[in-house]
């Protein structure tokens, strides 16, 4: 049954469905990379909540004017209206009031959301009776979805597709550091409305699908994911992208395979299964990655420190250090080192002494600023300077290594 | 309008009202200083998850488990953003945003998964509550206040919610010098041996609990807003702590009485038959409260001073 979900084979509408969500789920990666790298992420959150208010009047107008308010395309009209006027809400209380951007996202969520419920409740008590699929906003509905909605949704993932093709240049710019950005004449502010516009198009592009509650997720999880892989914008947004667009195509599929696993919900949960997957084995910023650089580092304290033990004859209680020098056959079973460990001891108590010269000289200022007490010396000074330390220190030379 | 229709069907609903937008609005106006205000956000999407387990759990639709469930659910999010945000390295804002939205999903997916066809649990009511339904039947009037009998059967939430601020007053009122300094210099704050990091913890958790018990009476919308909206509404009133507590917990009622009042009856003024949802009208009452402020407020401007007068 998921295999032929997968493969596109699963009927009208789930093809539909699942098309038109992996556009968004690209598109919706892509925009949200920006967001996130301009670390403004829950402003798609007002934005979301904030489309709730217009898709109510908008139904209300449509059916008072005798139309069918159900009409997708004007739903969406009118949910882009009031997410912009949420956002321009939220953009005057940060730019004119003492309010941090947190507490305008908070506000203008909660009181849009809030005058959306009460006509909601309006419409209900109103009995227009086919009022059933405004809630389906709320939370998504994918069930019984039409071509010409489809239509909407594809052409309105292409489009922001293409937009975002267009403004790559001036929002990475923007994304990452706004001063330079503004010295080479790149007008922020407006950028900054561009990458808000994308934001307000997904949203209401992915209303459909996955509904206002969830379709933040589509916007931060796949940008969060995809920064765990590399430190490349171009490569971030490539990645996010593709993080979304995955998890959509998925998440449409494994729905469509089974009853009572909505959409939207299932996509969110694939696109957290990535995110986990990045966050424990991503190399470099992964928690994996962290625990095993962590190890190595341990390891080469204690070799170090055993090895410098072993040189000046101290006794070594330390087990991880004991069972890292035997392992090395640097020690044998009872703690007496072996040849190689005394030759190893030795150089590591000369290169200790070393370094001490080294960094009490002015003129090795630079390689002594690179000292932590593990780099071996031979990686910073040549072998001619190696000579000439060791010409200072004197005494029996030649120890084998 | 008569004592006998009022008492039984709009004075419980308004007090509930009152005191959840209270309490929720008194640790508001401590997350709104440090930057936390979104927290009340994260809280109320991760209580459904939190109510949908215990429901699994229990079988039945009860006040305790739920409520443990969704206080559950909520300090686990607060682990969890914890936890992605130092892990991962991820500004807080996007962990938050990764972990709310996961953990909602997963209650919502629950929710279809299980059949609860037979009980009233659904997604609509754990938004927008339901303050409209408790109402007291056993009350005929104001003289029913002074009757054991009938004060028996008020609805359980009222004496629930309020317990819960003033639990929460009592928090407030203990720790308010330590919460101050440590809000508004937290370095001060540690060299005077202040726990400053459990007594964030502790904000939150009590944010948690007076969300927790709000939602169970109003739904989710309410909480959001009134975290939000009545602190700060009345930051731009005062510039000192004490003035902005006491102007926030003045436009909380406000925003409760007014909303309901105009939920209940404004409908039936422009023509209309039915009451429209109370909590969203609330919500709706204090953010036209905020935007009264945020134009007309003395000390709306980021410098901080009064405006000249």
């Amino acid at each position: 049954m998921l295999f032929e979900a997968l493969t596109l084979q699963l009927g009208y509408n789930a093809t539909l469905v699942a098309i038109g969500a992996t556009l968004l789920g690209v598109s919706a990666g892509i925009t949200g990379t920006f967001l996130f790298l301009r670390k403004r992420a829950l402003v798609s959150d007002a934005v979301s909540h904030a489309t709730l208010p217009g898709v109510c009047l908008a139904f209300l107008l449509m059916a008072s004017f005798g139309g069918d308010g159900r009409n997708l395309l004007g739903l969406l009209i009118g949910s882009a209206v009031s997410s912009a006027i949420g956002l321009w809400c939220l953009n005057w209380l940060t730019r004119n009031t003492r309010l941090a951007e947190d507490a305008a996202i908070g506000a203008v969520l909660s009181v849009f959301f809030g005058f959306g419920i009460v006509l909601l409740t309006v419409i209900q008590t109103l009995g227009m009776g086919r009022q059933a699929g405004l809630e389906g906003f709320l939370l998504g509905s994918t069930a019984g979805m039409l071509w010409s909605d489809a239509m909407v949704i594809a052409a309105g993932g292409g489009l922001t597709l293409i937009l975002i093709l267009l403004l790559r240049r001036p929002m990475t710019l923007v994304a990452f550091d706004p001063e330079y950005a503004a010295a080479r004449g790149v007008p922020v502010h407006l950028t900054d409305m561009a990458i808000m516009g994308l934001v307000m198009a997904v949203t209401v592009v992915g209303l459909k699908i996955v509904g206002l509650i969830l379709i933040v997720a589509l916007l931060i999880i796949p940008a969060v994911t995809a920064r765990f892989w590399t430190e490349r914008s171009e490569h971030v947004v490539l990645l996010a992208g593709l993080a979304g667009g995955v998890a959509a195509y998925l998440g449409a599929a494994i729905s469509a395979s089974a009853p009572n696993l909505p959409t939207g919900p299932i996509i969110v949960l694939v696109s957290f299964a990535l995110f986990l997957v990045s966050l424990l084995l991503a190399p470099g910023r992964g928690v994996l990655a962290a625990v095993l650089r962590h190890r190595r580092f341990q390891r080469r304290v204690h070799l170090r420190q055993g090895l410098l033990a072993l040189a000046q004859g101290q006794p070594i209680y330390e087990k991880l250090t004991l069972r890292l020098l035997r392992r090395a056959g640097l020690v044998r079973a009872d703690g007496v080192a072996t040849d190689q460990g005394k030759a190893r001891a030795a150089k590591a108590l000369r290169d200790e002494r070393r370094w001490e010269i080294v960094r009490g000289d002015q003129t090795h200022e630079a390689a002594a600023a690179l000292y932590d007490g593990l780099r071996d010396i031979e990686t910073v000074l040549t072998r001619d300077q190696i000579a000439e330390v060791d010409s200072m220190i004197g005494g029996p030379q030649g120890v084998a290594v | 309008m008569s004592g006998e229709e009022f008492v039984p069907l709009s004075l419980t609903p308004m007090l509930i009202g009152v005191f959840a937008a209270i309490a929720c609005a008194l640790p508001g106006n401590f997350l709104l200083l440090r930057r936390q205000a979104l927290i009340g956000d994260a809280i109320s999407h991760v209580v459904l998850p939190g109510i949908v387990v215990a429901f699994l759990l229990t079988g039945a639709i009860a006040a305790w488990p739920m409520m443990l469930g969704a206080a559950g659910a909520a300090i686990v999010a607060v682990v969890l953003i914890e936890a992605i945000r130092r892990l991962g390295r991820i500004e807080p804002g996007a962990a938050m945003g990764v972990v709310f939205t996961t953990m909602f999903a997963g209650g919502v997916l629950l929710l279809e998964q299980t059949d609860t066809s037979t009980v009233h649990l659904d997604v609509e009511h754990a938004l927008y509550g339901n303050l409209e339904s408790l109402i007291w039947l056993d009350a005929t009037g104001w003289s029913s206040l002074l009757y054991v009998q009938a004060l028996m059967h008020l609805p359980v939430e009222l004496p629930r919610i309020f317990l819960t601020l003033i639990g929460v007053s009592i928090f407030i009122g203990l720790f308010w010098r330590a919460l101050k300094i440590s809000t508004f210099d937290e370095g001060f704050a540690r060299t005077q041996g202040i726990p400053v990091n459990a007594l964030g913890m502790a904000l939150v958790i009590t944010a948690a609990i007076a969300a927790v018990a709000a939602f169970d009476a109003v739904g989710s919308i309410i909480v959001i807003a009134m975290f939000i909206c009545p602190p700060a509404a009345a930051r731009m009133m005062s510039n000192r702590l004490e003035g902005q507590v006491a102007w926030s917990v003045f436009f909380a009622t406000l925003s409760a009485v007014l909303g309901y009042v105009l939920a209940g009856y404004g409908p039936l003024w422009l023509g209309a038959y039915d009451a429209v949802s109370a909590a969203g009208m609330i919500a709706t009452v204090s953010g036209l409260i905020l935007a009264v402020a945020a134009k007309f407020g003395p000390c709306r401007s980021r410098t901080g001073a009064p405006q000249a007068a």
